[in-house]
């Protein structure tokens, strides 16, 4: 008998992986986009995901309503604990979602609009991140309901969690303006490109050492003898991955930077789910203790297992739509 | 103010705001498929450029909905918590559907929609157009699902741990029974929002150039739709308040303002200020026997009052009866100008009686107003619960402290106020520009990428 609860684990798994590939980037771009030059330059980073940004943000609906709907527990615990970092990045998320379309309704106001479109990107990054430092620092819980103070997100943590997503999301924004655009602004962007791979790594590296030390579960899960010799992998395969990012970098290619920094994505999540796995909240809520009833899991899998592939389709298709180098006609 | 009352008022705030957009462009999004449908069966230009010119309405207006739609699906979890934790089980994999078939679909599509008119074909564009339309329809149909349970919850049963557990039947839970009537009700009011913002529009480039073909081809459609759609709405509307009736009888007695029961056939009460306190509505202007009519369909059949239940099970009553009124009161008035919009059109007077334009442009909004005051009926006239009869709003709150609450609606408020003031100063902005013969696609679009040939553009239609 299949375990449903590890299936919907992983379902959601995915849809925090999908947002995470397909809205990172284009949060990243919203973040270098003080350093673009005004006009053609940022017109051309905006259209380059124009197309799908809103198709990218849904991910987080279904991260956010599949908590509720496969965890409702933990969904009911991690919304308050996170109230104001999750506040923030909503308000962030309206700013820059907005700011597609107002920035092309008045041209006086267009400035106003191209402070708001970094502004709240940075925001609901920042926001994210510091989430995720804020559950694996851990949340006070009684019974079933959150338990702590209102500003128990916030600490040097969190913080660096914070700041690690920063610059992890601006690195895809530029690896995905190398992709989708030429010229001066494609090696601007592989300028960029090139500094925060660096600044990703040593990010990536302090929040690994700090995850160690914040509790003994952390550290045994991967330090203690022998299953060091499968976690030692994750580090290992990340300094590979860098590697690959710089030579491919290096080469001048246009995909495969992109392609090898969503590599590095993917490796920090796995790193994520070995340090929590089976909690949902970590050290305190266990997926099956935050599970929906079965009933609920059944007919939701149902859902999922025929929708899921059909999205996957019709989003791909309207990526490939879009497909290739953003051009230059077309603006007013 | 506690805590409960900041978390409901930011509730309050967030979904009326968010309920503006999706209550537009479910309609907008239809329109603009019956306009590219059009268009692709007659080739006329003047289709194709409504069209473009609703499409870039339309862009601006889904933007707002997606982004304070996002908002929503947080709110549940930040701001009520304890419902989520207990409701989660029946209402999440409903929600969990509105996105997986809903959600994906309209934005999937919506980027072809919007920019991709010179990448693909027609047809292929006509489909991206009714796939954005079909989302639309089915996001209501669920997000009012989950909304007809909490009012008439059926299929569930209670956990040990407290929760509410889906029963053996998910055609049950999904299906309530106030779902047809819900749904039907709101998606007519999606279809007349839409029609009286378009026909207002219309109307307003009428008094300015009568000729203009676009104005009069939108206004029009417009009119058509307010002349049957609005006395259909009434009809479902009717059938609506007699299942309410049925099943939450104490919401139906609050918007009609009868505190003491009616033996011998209820009145209906008009106008009045309805108070609580004294379990009287003072100033009352009535029509005897006439709630006993509308209700039962018989002026003598008896009908309770408010004071034969439990006064903690009542709701605001006066915010109710008030938002009733203003909802009827709009609805007659959209069937009003329906009829008047079908004698214009038989003296061949449509496109030339300023008076009825001027009508229809002050009705412009009346849709969004409408709206919103029946989305207060059915949701204050819900209070003092928040799953119908059986968990209390004030047992669902997150344990928030006041200023953290106090704080996010503050936030929420500045925000909205400037953000959504702004969209809606641009939207009136686009729709103050008379349609034209030449009319553009999307500012900004993304209209080819180096390397990838163009096919013919396709929408550009020829002078109307």
């Amino acid at each position: 008998m299949i375990d449903l609860t590890v299936v919907w684990a992983i379902i959601i798994g995915i849809a925090i992986t999908a947002y995470v590939v397909m809205d990172g980037f284009d949060l990243g771009i919203g973040m270098l986009f003080p350093l673009l030059e005004p006009g053609a330059d940022r017109d051309r980073a905006m259209n380059s995901i124009a197309p799908v940004w809103d198709g990218n943000e849904t991910w987080l609906v279904m991260g956010g309503g599949g908590l509720l709907a496969a965890f409702p527990l933990a969904y009911a615990i991690i919304l308050p604990a996170l109230y104001a970092p999750l506040t923030a990045m909503l308000l962030g998320l309206v700013l820059r979602g907005v700011a597609f379309e107002f920035r092309w309704r008045d041209p006086a106001h267009r400035k106003a609009w191209d402070i708001a479109f970094p502004l709240g990107s940075a925001v609901a990054t920042l926001a994210q991140g510091i989430t995720l430092g804020a559950l694996l620092q851990g949340i006070h819980v009684e019974g079933r309901a959150y338990a702590g103070g209102w500003w128990d997100w916030l600490s040097p943590f969190s913080l660096l969690t914070g700041v690690g997503l920063v610059i992890g999301y601006s690195l895809l924004g530029a690896c995905w303006l190398n992709w989708k655009t030429d010229g001066a602004l494609q090696d601007k962007a592989v300028r960029y490109a090139g500094r925060l791979g660096t600044a990703l790594l040593a990010a990536i590296g302090a929040v690994s050492l700090a995850t160690l030390t914040l509790d003994a579960q952390y550290y045994h899960r991967w330090l203690a003898y022998p299953g060091i010799f499968a976690t030692a992998l994750v580090p290992l395969a990340t300094l590979a991955v860098t590697a690959l990012f710089y030579r491919s970098l290096a080469r001048r290619q246009h995909a495969g930077p992109f392609l090898w920094a969503l590599g590095l994505f993917g490796l920090c999540l796995v790193g994520l789910g070995i340090s929590i796995w089976p909690y949902v909240i970590p050290a305190r809520v266990t997926i099956w203790e935050a599970a929906a009833p079965l009933r609920s899991q059944v007919f939701m899998l149902i859902g999922a297992g025929i929708m899921l592939p059909i999205i996957l389709l019709y989003t791909g298709w309207a990526y490939w739509v879009f497909r290739g180098k953003v051009g230059h006609e077309g603006y007013h | 103010m506690t805590a409960l009352l900041l978390a409901r008022a930011q509730f309050a705030f967030v979904v009326s705001f968010h309920f503006l957009f999706p209550a537009f462009s479910i309609g907008l999004a239809s329109y603009l498929a019956v306009l590219e449908g059009l268009w692709l069966r007659t080739g006329r230009g003047v289709y194709a450029n409504l069209y473009r010119y609703w499409l870039k309405i339309f862009a601006v207006v889904f933007a707002m909905g997606v982004v304070s739609g996002i908002v929503m699906s947080y709110q549940f979890g930040t701001n009520w918590s304890v419902f989520s934790d207990k409701a989660g089980p029946v209402i999440g994999p409903l929600m969990a559907y509105e996105v997986l078939t809903a959600f994906f679909l309209e934005a999937g599509f919506l980027g072809v929609m919007l920019f991709g008119i010179n990448k693909v074909g027609k047809g292929l564009h006509f489909t991206a157009t009714l796939a954005v339309a079909i989302g639309t329809f089915i996001s209501a149909f669920w997000i009012l699902a989950v909304n007809s349970w909490m009012q008439t919850p059926v299929g569930y049963e209670i956990g040990a741990n407290g929760q509410f557990l889906p029963g053996p039947s998910w055609a049950a839970i999904i299906l309530s029974p106030s779902l047809p009537y819900r749904l039907v009700h709101t998606v007519l009011a999606a279809y007349l929002t839409t029609a009286f913002a378009v026909g207002g529009v219309g109307a307003w480039h009428l008094l300015k150039d009568r000729a203009n073909p676009g104005a009069r081809k939108m206004f029009s459609m417009a009119m058509w739709m307010a002349a049957l759609v609005a006395p259909i709405q009434i009809l479902a509307g009717d059938a609506h308040g007699l299942n309410t009736l049925e099943h939450q009888p104490i919401k139906v007695l609050a918007m009609e303002g009868d505190y003491r029961p009616s033996p011998a056939g209820a009145p209906l009460v008009l106008f009045g200020f309805p108070d609580s306190e004294a379990g009287k509505v003072n100033a009352e202007l009535a029509v005897p026997k006439m709630g006993s009519l509308i209700l039962k369909h018989d002026p003598n059949a008896p009908l309770p009052g408010l004071t034969d239940y439990p006064r903690d099970q009542w709701p605001p009553v006066p915010i109710v009866f008030w938002a009733f009124r203003i909802m009827v009161g709009l609805g007659f008035a959209m069937f009003g100008l329906g009829l008047w919009s079908l004698a214009a059109r038989m003296r061949r007077k449509l496109y030339d009686w300023p008076w009825l334009h001027r009508a229809a442009l002050v009705m412009g909004p009346a849709g969004f107003v409408a709206v919103i005051a029946g989305w207060v009926v059915t949701e204050v006239g819900r209070q003092p619960f928040t799953i119908y009869g059986l968990l209390r709003t004030a047992d669902s709150a997150a344990p928030l402290a006041a200023p953290a609450v106090a704080s996010s609606l503050l936030a929420f408020v500045l925000t909205y106020f400037v953000v959504f003031g702004m969209g809606i100063w641009y939207l009136l902005k686009l729709m103050h520009k008379p349609p034209e013969a030449h009319e553009t696609m999307l500012d900004g679009t993304p209209t080819r990428s180096a390397g990838v040939t163009p096919a013919p553009a396709v929408l550009e239609g020829g002078a109307s």
